[in-house]
């Protein structure tokens, strides 16, 4: 954790952070880079998200395709003369569900809620926790202790349950379950960069920075920030399926993506009640979601360990 | 000591304060009238008005706010808009279902989390290393009420269809009338709260194991002579579950608040399924009662989490 990042070759985040740009040496997020590369699991879990945002971009294409629309009823050929799902088939390759629409074009656009969702909630978050954990940590006094309070405040409130009560008073839409979603993932964000604020705003070379006149904003964002890029990306790979899992839930209570909009969440929430007649209706939303979450987990294990090589070479010391 | 002890504690009652306001607060900007859910929607006006007063809906916020706030403090949560029973009783009434839900799952997630996290840090890199990594990450994934509903399809459908009634599909059976239905009906609900969590405690296990492992008194153990089981366990893991005491605490705190998704994916009448009915029906009083239960559970875990840290560990110092 000791690594600085002040020489960076070639890497697209540290330029956009507008970082200098020196001939020679790699610093901490190219060799990282350079690992990750090389990690067969990451390359896999990598693959399968953009996979997965590649569906989800194309999900009006795949529809055409199949000549299948997401909340399309197929009465004649979709369900069983006893009005039952009708399994995997030719035409409907993931099956249908209890209104007899088509179970795979579903899953297909249920990608893109799940990963709009996921991702947008997170980069609030994350972005939240970024700003109030660093003027935390690294103005202190007053402001250090109010924020600070407010983060511990957050995060004793029973979350899913609080969730619960304001998405059914406010009533169930996909940016409440956003905003929902960030508002109790920011805290812990929060108290993270404070920690690591905290600590790095005692470091030599920031008393260095304001011996030479710089100023709280230009420590802040020039001193400070690039240190912390590499917990926040962890973080925030991390925090992708745990955003994920949280509106599928909310969704699956009935209290996040409301039908006809298909999500991964409410479909299997629909299912609850044909599972012991059509698998196909659980089983396929199942396997997206856990695919989903689990490739996120994956790649995130995959940056922390590229990222902190140390706990790595301890393991393989013994 | 004590006088953190009373810091925390002001500032716990700060929160649950903070916590009832903020409910409240929701539930009157809400567009929703409780007095019209309760009256029914073909209800005359006069009806209307008179359940409004009955409820108490007819005065100011302020005014049924400083009277919920007054009944708050001689433990009285008021009357559920719905069920015509005070809300503590019907909160005592849910408790034992979600204790018992609560204190089985911890047991089997401690006895998996920690055995496998002991088993996979002792041999890094090795093959059941990495099929504890796979384990971690698959929990780690795995949405709730995804492994309830795979558990249910699983233990309680294909095993009737085999002609196997061994696990039910649902329901409770309280303790004291019928302990080992109690046990039969809970066993999955326990699972499906305790695999899902497991992956943490496997990770912190692990991740704090590898720690200590690396330091000097480890190696003056080992170089003592003293047999591996005994540096392991006796001297490991002893200083490597300070991690593992502390996300218990705060795990603790928040399933006892309710395990809502799996109370409601087994029809298990806790605190979790009475949340979420008494969201549906918009029952304001039961909500806040709950949501401060909670809360106050969470609060209380982390203060004796916090107070159990300095007793564990002298180094941490209370301020």
């Amino acid at each position: 954790m000791t690594a600085q990042l002040g020489a960076v070759a070639d890497t697209p985040a540290a330029e956009s952070a507008g970082l200098p740009t020196p001939i020679a040496g790699r610093g901490q997020l190219a060799l990282a880079w350079s690992r990750l590369r090389k990690d067969r699991m990451a390359l896999l879990a990598g693959t399968v998200i953009l996979l997965l945002v590649a569906i989800a971009l194309a999900a009006p294409l795949i529809a055409q395709v199949t000549g299948h629309q997401p909340d399309e009823q197929f009465r004649q050929t979709g369900l069983t003369s006893a009005g039952l799902p009708v399994g995997p088939s030719r035409e409907f390759w993931f099956g249908t569900d209890n209104l007899g629409r088509d179970v795979f074009i579903r899953v297909v656009y249920g990608a893109r809620i799940s990963l709009l969702v996921g991702v947008l909630s997170t980069i609030l978050a994350v972005a939240a926790g970024l700003v109030i954990g660093l003027a935390a940590g690294y103005l202190g006094g007053a402001v250090d202790s109010t924020l600070a309070r407010f983060m511990d405040l957050v995060l004793s409130f029973p979350l899913l349950l609080f969730a619960i009560a304001l998405v059914s008073v406010v009533g169930p839409s996909v940016p409440l379950a956003i905003l929902v979603i960030a508002f109790f993932s920011w805290a812990a964000v929060g108290r993270i960069v404070r920690g690591l604020a905290l600590s790095i705003k005692e470091r030599e070379y920031i008393e260095a920075a304001r011996a030479l006149g710089a100023g709280n904003r230009r420590i802040m964002l020039i001193e400070v920030l690039p240190n912390l890029v590499a917990p926040v990306i962890v973080y925030t790979t991390l925090l992708i399926p745990i955003a994920i899992v949280f509106e599928a839930t909310l969704s699956f209570l009935g209290l996040g993506v409301l039908p006809p909009t298909p999500s991964w969440g409410n479909m299997l929430s629909d299912s609850l009640q044909y599972y012991q007649v059509a698998w196909w209706f659980v089983l396929f939303p199942g396997l997206a979601l856990l695919l989903t979450t689990l490739a996120f987990n994956l790649f995130g294990d995959s940056v922390r360990d590229a990222l902190h090589p140390s706990t790595t070479h301890l393991a393989g010391t013994r | 000591m004590l006088r953190f002890l009373i810091r925390r504690f002001l500032f716990g009652a700060l929160v649950l304060w903070l916590v009832s306001v903020s409910v409240f607060v929701l539930f009157f900007v809400a567009p929703h009238d409780p007095a019209r859910l309760v009256a029914g929607r073909l209800a005359s006006p006069d009806t209307l008005a008179l359940v409004r007063h009955r409820l108490g809906l007819d005065q100011p916020v302020v005014d049924q706010y400083r009277h919920f706030l007054g009944g708050l403090l001689h433990g009285d949560l008021g009357y559920s808009y719905y069920n015509s029973e005070p809300v503590r009783s019907l909160l005592f009434g849910r408790l034992p279902v979600t204790i018992s839900l609560a204190l089985g799952a911890v047991v089997i997630w401690l006895v998996i989390g920690i055995g496998v996290g002991v088993v996979s840090a002792r041999r890094p890199r090795s093959a059941t290393d990495r099929a504890a990594t796979v384990f971690v990450l698959t929990g780690l994934s795995t949405p709730t009420f995804l492994l309830g509903l795979m558990l249910l399809y699983v233990f309680f459908f294909r095993l009737h269809l085999a002609g196997f009634d061994w696990f039910p599909g649902g329901g409770y059976v309280p303790f004291t009338q019928d302990p080992a239905g109690w046990a039969q009906h809970l066993i999955l609900p326990w699972l499906t709260v305790a695999i899902v969590s497991a992956a943490t405690y496997t990770r912190l296990t692990r991740t704090s194991l590898l720690e200590v492992f690396s330091q000097d008194y480890i190696r003056t153990a080992r170089a003592k002579g003293l047999s591996e089981r005994r540096v392991v366990y006796r001297h490991g893991l002893r200083s490597a579950l300070t991690p593992v005491v502390t996300q218990l605490g705060i795990d603790i705190g928040a399933l006892l608040g309710g395990a809502i998704v799996t109370e409601n994916v087994f029809g298990l009448p806790g605190l979790g399924q009475l949340a979420v009915q008494s969201v549906t029906t918009q029952d304001l009083p039961v909500i806040i009662g709950i949501v401060l239960l909670a809360a106050l559970f969470i609060i209380v875990a982390n203060i004796v989490v916090d107070a159990l840290y300095a007793m564990l560990d002298p180094r941490v110092r209370l301020n």
